[in-house]
């Protein structure tokens, strides 16, 4: 079974300047009780989005019509907590493909690279520079170049390498699949069940 | 042979193969599944046309969005019934052994495989759920994964996995009176920040540690992922052997003499390098409080809410979790009135959890103005606090104890705390909103919990309890 590819993506920013996100604000326990992967964009950051009485919140960022686009940049630590991956499925639902920031959680990251969501991890003071430039210019382009590992902000002349694992650039660049590799080493699997049980 | 650490010992062990440049194939032996996570991983393994692999490694259980009273009944929300009905249908169809509601064995998922002897020293072990940490208590590789994770382990009991770095933390010396294991791993995470030990496994060794009961070492390694660690272990001995022993017993499952004879070979070697030690002074310890909307944002419960951190970004994080909290700082927050306890949770839902629960509130009267929510981990906790009359305490003391289940401590179910009131609670996330929209968490241990529920204030524990009693 193919899984999500990831090569270039060239986009606009949201800017989500706050520390320690955890994936309980990015999706909110009480919308976890669906049994299928679809349709938690609309729950994505539901309780920032909106006020008590259901009403958008104006000063949130996702419902501040300047600002669109299929990346978002956060603060360190985005995705603490909970390993749900429902939070990966909402921002992806929503329509992110990316999320920039200069540090994740372990299980985020994972999950992330799990769906075709990129995690790019940048410097603190890159980051830094990057929201300064996304607020005065919300209408700024980036681009994320995965076989180059290059983040590009052609507008500020500012390039920055990001790391990946190998393994998970070649599984996005190809649109592989994890559950199909470990399929084909059955028997290599049995065997270290044999040994094992010896 | 170059020393190893008890991480390297258990992750060697299983690995099928290592990936050139890539991550290792990890061979998992406990796989513990609940409602919450595996829906899509099963609806995964049904369009690849595919059967779970060794169906007798996973265990299921509905824990996250149960109702805590009249479980005897059909489960009222229709949405989180039909999620329960469809782990029931996935583990039929598949044939996996599954913990129902209604179930003797029934409970929080990190409470239930330990009390069933499942968890093992020696084994790895992954949930849908990042307090899976919990099994690294009895010497065990044990973190939490996600759904398509939890579909890789269904269909071929392994993970692709890179190696975290290795920290030990190191706690010499002894516990002072009314501090608990909850209020050590909070004093931890106060130190390292939540997420100071990202890229992380972290041994917990050391005096203070290996004085711990198992449940101790559970709270302990529970709360790892607070601190961003991948996970936490401890090295087995003869309180993990004697407690895997008396669990199995119960439960009809043997363990070997070979088990016991590996599992002594279980610890660090002299001289093994870790990447990063640190060493505290389990004296240094009190009864710890969060005062934030992170559970590294915590401090002693007589303690003064500390000034924002340096930088810009740091110090708006910092005030607007204060200001969620309504709190500032400079602030104290002893005597501070409290609305909600909980009791419960993979945290502090087990039976030394009531007991110490009850130790405080024997004779006295809950205030009037504080609801409590008590919520024993599993119905083998629930059984054991009615077998030992611990129920007739909290009777007498105005306290309800309801049925099992996650509860309050994400508040899936009816279980929350309203908008705007602070909860006390022995769980593990203080997050905005975890306990229900709103609401306002105040992470605690049971004694510093009962003390609040008591007075109706945030209360130094150790001014509450004779201290014969801790």
């Amino acid at each position: 079974m193919p899984g999500v590819q990831f090569t270039i993506l060239e986009s606009t920013c949201v800017p989500l300047p706050v520390e320690n996100i955890d994936t309980d604000q990015i999706i909110p326990a009480r919308y976890l009780t669906a049994t299928s992967r679809e349709g938690f964009g609309e729950k994505l950051f539901r309780d920032w989005r909106y006020k008590p009485d259901g009403k958008p919140d104006k000063e949130f960022v996702l419902n501040n019509p300047g600002y669109k686009g299929s990346v978002l940049v956060a603060g360190r630590n985005f995705g603490c907590g909970s390993s749900r991956e429902h939070a990966v499925w909402a921002l992806y639902d929503y329509g992110f493909r990316a999320v920039i920031s200069s540090f994740f959680a372990d299980i985020f990251k994972n999950n992330a690279l799990n769906n075709g969501l990129l995690p790019v991890v940048i410097p603190p003071d890159t980051l830094e520079h990057l929201f300064m430039l996304v607020k005065k210019d919300p209408s700024m382009k980036i681009r994320i170049d995965l076989e180059h590992q290059l983040l590009e902000i052609p507008k500020a002349g500012l390039a920055v390498r990001f790391d990946i694992n190998p393994y998970k650039k070649e599984c996005l660049l190809k649109g592989l699949d994890d559950i199909d590799y470990l399929l084909s080493l059955k028997g290599e699997i049995e065997t270290f069940e044999k040994n094992k049980a010896k | 042979m170059k020393p190893r650490t008890l991480f390297d010992k258990i992750w060697d062990a299983h690995v099928v193969k290592s990936i050139p440049g890539g991550p290792d194939v990890l061979y998992i032996d406990m796989h513990y599944i609940h409602e919450v996570t595996s829906p899509q991983a099963f609806e995964g393994l049904r369009r690849r046309g595919i059967k779970v692999f060794r169906p007798a490694k996973t265990l299921a259980t509905a824990d996250h969005n149960i109702p805590t009273i009249d479980q005897h009944l059909p489960v009222k929300d229709e949405i989180a019934r039909n999620q329960i009905d469809t782990l029931g249908r996935n583990t039929r169809e598949f044939g996996i052994n599954f913990f129902g509601m209604q179930h003797e064995h029934n409970g929080i998922v990190h409470v239930l495989g330990p009390e069933l002897g499942c968890t093992r020293p020696g084994m790895t072990i992954v949930c849908g759920d990042s307090h899976t940490s919990t099994h690294g208590a009895f010497g065990s590789i044990a973190f939490g994964i996600g759904t398509s994770e939890v579909e890789m382990v269904l269909a071929s009991q392994c993970i692709l996995q890179y190696r975290p770095a290795a920290m030990r933390i190191n706690i010499s010396g002894t516990l002072k009176n009314s501090v608990t294991a909850k209020d050590l791993i909070m004093f931890i995470i106060s130190k390292l920040s939540s997420g100071g030990a990202t890229g992380y496994f972290v041994e917990y060794a050391g005096e203070a540690i290996e004085s711990l009961t198992m449940e101790g070492r559970m709270t302990v390694c529970n709360m790892s992922i607070e601190m961003g660690a991948r996970g936490g272990l401890i090295a087995p001995d003869n309180t993990t052997i004697g407690y895997v022993r008396e669990k199995s017993a119960k439960a009809n499952r043997t363990v070997t003499a070979r088990e016991i004879e590996y599992w002594s070979t279980l610890r660090t070697d002299p001289g093994a390098v870790f990447d990063k030690e640190i060493t505290f002074d389990a004296a240094e310890i009190s009864p710890m409080i969060t005062f934030g909307t992170n559970p590294g944002m915590a401090m002693p419960v007589n303690g003064t809410i500390p000034e924002p951190p340096d930088g810009e970004k740091e110090a708006a994080s910092y005030l607007k979790s204060l200001a969620y909290m309504n709190f500032s700082p400079g602030m104290k927050l002893e005597g501070h009135k409290i609305d909600y306890v909980f009791l419960g949770s993979c945290t502090n839902g087990r039976i030394e959890d009531f007991r110490a629960f009850a130790s405080v509130i024997k004779g006295r009267k809950k205030a009037d103005t504080v609801t409590a929510l008590i919520v024993p981990g599993s119905k083998m906790v629930e059984k054991q606090i009615y077998a030992e009359k611990l129920d007739r305490v909290f009777r007498e003391a105005g306290f309800e104890i309801r049925q099992p289940g996650c509860s309050s401590c994400l508040a899936m179910n009816d279980d929350k705390v309203p908008p705007g009131k602070y909860a006390v609670s022995t769980s593990n996330r203080n997050f905005e909103g975890r306990q229900g929209p709103g609401s306002r968490t105040i992470l605690a241990s049971p004694l510093t919990a009962a003390a609040a529920a008591i007075t109706g204030r945030i209360t130094n524990p150790s001014e509450i309890i004779p201290t014969n009693l801790t």
